[in-house]
């Protein structure tokens, strides 16, 4: 045992240190206050860059004619101003590409959380990631020169060059790690015990995972759904390359439309005179963008919470 | 003497339930197939068709109209260029947005609650919406042009949510212990992070970073957007006109010259290299440093 | 059946504390005069009055929830940290007001040092563990003599002379809070607050903490928070025992200083008789 110094010094002075203002700390938090904000100015840009040209679009083209109009052609010499055929194009491409993602990215979380043996999983989720790491042009590069021609000559599927199938069938298969990564943290953080309760009244594996766990975790999983329909509408290359340039109201996948965010790609890319009624369509067609985004994303909180399930 | 109650509807005959759950999990295995199945089926047709079109050329020329002797030298500069403004703008920014909502924010200040909604609102907005902020305050507003610059700046705030939602759950990891022992030793709060949360979270800030570098690397919409030309036959400067990676591939797939198209898929390699390896090195990253506290 | 009985006489035998007189003949380092702490509006602790003298071994002993670790968290100001929290009443260190408006709270805790329950070295050497609060000081002199002199003091300088550049995970739990201690010596306190400080080690880390408890009561004044009543018999010159009163509604649950006295007083001839039921065992 050693035995203590008795020449440790201590402070001689008995006086309380008195506060001083540490100039040093204010600077830091005045300069990560800065940092923050620099988030909200992010945020006021993108509102006024939409709205201020998009208002004044408005004073031009009558608003009801522009979200109830089933015309868009605003680059012809008659020029109609209805974003009906681009919203519906939007939906047309978003409701497939769910269909491909939702059950799909489902069925995958519940393997990734329920069956896997755990080595397994260490090698599957990075695959998944891989997949959510393409660069959607060559995804879309991908929907133009590999699906189109093989719906058309492998499953004769008779759908056009630029279709909505093509692009959504991609779209989907992308998001599928979005739906699923979401799905299974959402799974993971069901508590053991509700698991082993259904167990032990002799459920099976099945019955536990699709009558306990889903059920249990469904908040996470809406969550995932909606963002990933919401990434499916936000979408651009894809549908850019894939999907075409025919603004016009279908239903039927095979065809060609035009997406809300291809039409602006395709115009802002292009050379459309700054300050022309065809320039200013991209802000309000964009602003109409930001605005369904937006929405969705406040559904998405608004459901996280009322359906989510508190594990003290 | 009470009957025992039948068995409900959980204890089926042995064979059907082995049944149903057999079909089960060879679905969930199909969705599987699906999903990974698609990506081997879009690496290697890339792969194949693209094969023919690398070479020394592409990588090192400059573009032409005739395919043969097309170059992707100045996309590729100008996609490293990008890529290293995105790093020196979006990482400090983002590291230092997460510093203040984690350690400095007082949670019942408005102003702080709204600049937490914010950057979750920011993370769902689509990236051509970014782009079109780019447009409007390149063409109209500040007005640095059409310029490598500005590129880089749209892409950074493109990527800023991620990077800050990232660098908040490494620093958020930190057993609070450790800030507590180090208060306690009569360290000031920017101590305390500088020297002890900040150095335990890099590992997580880094991955996080490299993935939102190698998202923005892959982003081709907001680019376009903010004037990243067609025809660019010289190297990029940070205040000249350029085209970037993506954007040249995309030109390439609007050619229909069925030689244009396999450059695309060459470039599309290229593209991919870049951004998987980047992906590689954040996994790789993240399983090395997975800390055990 | 009658409930076992601990014979708090025996507890008592293993007392070496110092005579109250002897104690209270001693310089005031605390002065703590209706103390309270609310955490949001819901009071953990009400009504403390005590002194702490130099150079002794204070225990604060009571059933969990009384509010130990709140109190002994005012010494050093570790309360301002937590959002909420309110202390009203008054702490006085040396004849000073601990909680004027002007005291610089983060300097103080040089001067009163803490070490935690569960041992938290940083992820960092052994060597950087202890330099730590030297170098955000500025503390001069030499760091490899301060850092050899606080591990001597701490009893580890032995075990770790020659690995001071590993990691300090790397250790044992008793070594991990040996040198804990030896970090928060560095930075040369007047006192050393420990909560609860072996709880989490096993027995015979214990002993060698207790030990050092000993020996470094001859420099430093040392408060420590323990919920095992041989332990305070062994080390402590004084011992406060806290105990809880629960609100009318049966909601609210607050701490209260029931009895303050030498060691071997509270173990053998408590005056309070919640004080007696404790110590024997009746309750907690």
């Amino acid at each position: 045992m050693t035995t203590a110094d008795a020449s440790v010094a201590r402070p001689t002075t008995t006086a309380l240190p008195r506060k001083k203002i540490r100039w040093g700390e204010q600077i830091v938090h005045l300069v990560l206050f800065v940092a923050a904000a620099i988030s909200v100015l992010t945020t006021v840009g993108i509102v006024l860059s939409l709205v201020l040209p998009a208002l004044d679009f408005f004073r031009e083209v009558s608003p009801v004619d522009f979200f109830t109009g089933t015309t868009w052609a605003p680059l012809f010499l008659d020029a109609k101003f209805g974003v009906v055929p681009l919203v519906v194009g939007t939906f047309v491409i978003s409701f497939w590409s769910a269909l491909v993602a939702f059950p799909l990215g489902l069925g995958v979380a519940i393997y990734l959380s329920e069956y896997a043996p755990p080595r397994a999983t260490s090698f599957l989720k990075p695959i998944l990631e891989i997949l959510a790491a393409i660069p959607t042009v060559v995804l879309g590069y991908f929907a133009l020169t590999f699906v189109t021609p093989f719906l058309r000559d492998q499953l004769n599927v008779q759908v056009e060059i630029f279709n909505a199938l093509s692009a959504s069938l991609v779209l989907g298969v992308m998001l599928i790690p979005t739906v699923a990564t979401l799905s299974e943290d959402a799974m993971a953080a069901v508590p053991r015990e509700l698991r082993d309760g259904g167990y032990a009244l002799g459920a099976d594996k099945l019955q536990v995972s699709t009558k306990i766990v889903v059920p249990a975790a469904i908040s996470g999983i809406i969550a995932a759904f909606v963002l990933a329909f919401s990434r499916a509408v936000g979408e651009t290359m894809i549908v850019l390359i894939a999907a075409g340039q025919l603004a016009q109201i279908t239903f039927d996948p095979r065809e060609t439309i035009e997406t809300i965010t291809a039409f602006i790609g395709a115009t802002g890319n292009g050379d459309v005179p700054t300050g022309s009624i065809e320039y200013k369509t991209i802000f309000a067609v964009g602003l109409t963008l930001f605005v369904i985004t937006l929405v969705m994303n406040l559904i998405s909180i608004r459901l996280v919470r009322k359906y989510r399930e508190v594990y003290e | 003497m009470s009957a025992v109650a039948a068995p409900g509807s959980i204890a089926g005959g042995k064979p059907r339930r082995l049944w149903r759950n057999r079909i089960f999990k060879l679905g969930m295995l199909g969705c599987m197939f699906v999903a990974f199945g698609t990506l081997a089926v879009l690496l290697i047709d890339t792969l194949v068709t693209g094969w023919p079109a690398l070479s020394k050329q592409l990588l090192t020329g400059l573009p032409s109209t005739v395919a043969e002797e097309a170059g992707a030298r100045p996309a590729i500069l100008a996609t490293l260029y990008l890529g290293a403004l995105v790093l020196f703008f979006s990482v400090p920014v983002g590291v230092l947005t997460a510093i203040y909502l984690e350690e400095y924010a007082n949670r019942e200040r408005w102003w702080n609650r709204m600049i937490e909604v914010n950057i979750q609102n920011l993370a769902a907005v689509p990236a051509i919406v970014y782009g079109i902020l780019g447009l409007a305050f390149i063409v109209r507003g500040i007005g640095v042009g059409r310029v490598v610059l500005a590129g880089g700046l749209i892409l950074t705030l493109v990527v800023l949510p991620t990077v800050v939602v990232a660098s908040r759950e490494a620093i958020r990891a930190v057993p609070d212990s450790i800030r507590q022992g180090a208060f306690a030793l009569g360290a000031t709060k920017w101590q305390v992070v500088w020297r002890q949360v900040l150095p335990a979270s890099i590992p997580g800030i880094a991955t996080g970073s490299i993935l939102a570098l190698s998202r923005a690397v892959g982003e081709t919409a907001p680019l376009i957007m903010v004037g990243a030309i067609t025809y660019v036959a010289f190297n990029p400067t940070l205040f000249g006109p350029y085209t970037a990676l993506p954007v040249q591939i995309y030109n390439w797939t609007k050619q229909p010259d069925v030689d244009f198209q396999t450059l695309a898929a060459a470039g599309a390699i290229i593209l991919l290299v870049i951004v998987l390896s980047m992906n590689a090195v954040a996994i790789f990253l993240r399983n090395r440093y997975r800390k055990q506290w | 059946m009658e409930a076992p009985r601990i014979d708090s006489g025996k507890i008592a035998e293993v007392s070496h504390g110092l005579e109250r007189a002897e104690v209270e003949s001693r310089e005031k380092v605390f002065t703590v005069s209706d103390l309270g702490v609310a955490y949001s509006g819901n009071v953990a602790l009400q009504d403390v009055n005590l002194e702490v003298h130099k150079n002794t071994v204070t225990a604060f002993i009571g059933p969990s929830g009384c509010g130990k670790s709140t109190f002994i968290r005012c010494f050093n100001r570790m309360n301002d940290l937590v959002p909420g929290a309110k202390v009203s009443g008054t702490v006085l260190y040396h004849g000073q007001d601990l909680y004027a408006r002007d005291v610089d709270a983060v300097e103080i805790r040089r001067r009163i040092g803490m070490v935690f329950q569960k041992p938290n070295p940083f992820p960092k050497s052994i060597y950087d563990n202890v330099a730590f609060g030297p170098r955000v000081l500025g503390m001069g002199g030499s760091m490899d003599e301060r850092v050899e002199q606080s591990l001597r003091q701490a009893a580890l300088w032995d075990e770790v002379k020659d690995r001071l550049k590993d990691g300090a995970l790397g250790l044992s739990g008793g070594q991990q809070q040996r040198l804990c201690i030896a970090r928060a010596l560095a930075v040369e306190p007047d006192v050393i607050l420990m909560d609860e400080p072996a709880s989490a080690l096993d027995p015979i880390s214990t002993t060698r903490i207790e030990d050092l408890m000993h020996e470094l009561k001859r420099n430093y004044t040392i408060v420590i928070v323990t919920h095992n009543m041989q332990q305070a018999a062994r080390v402590a010159d004084m011992t406060a025992f806290f105990s809880v009163i629960v609100d009318d509604d049966g909601a609210g649950r607050r701490g209260i200083l029931v009895e303050y006295d030498s060691t071997t007083k509270i173990f053998t001839t408590p005056s309070d008789k919640r004080t007696e039921d404790y110590v024997t065992g009746r309750f907690g």
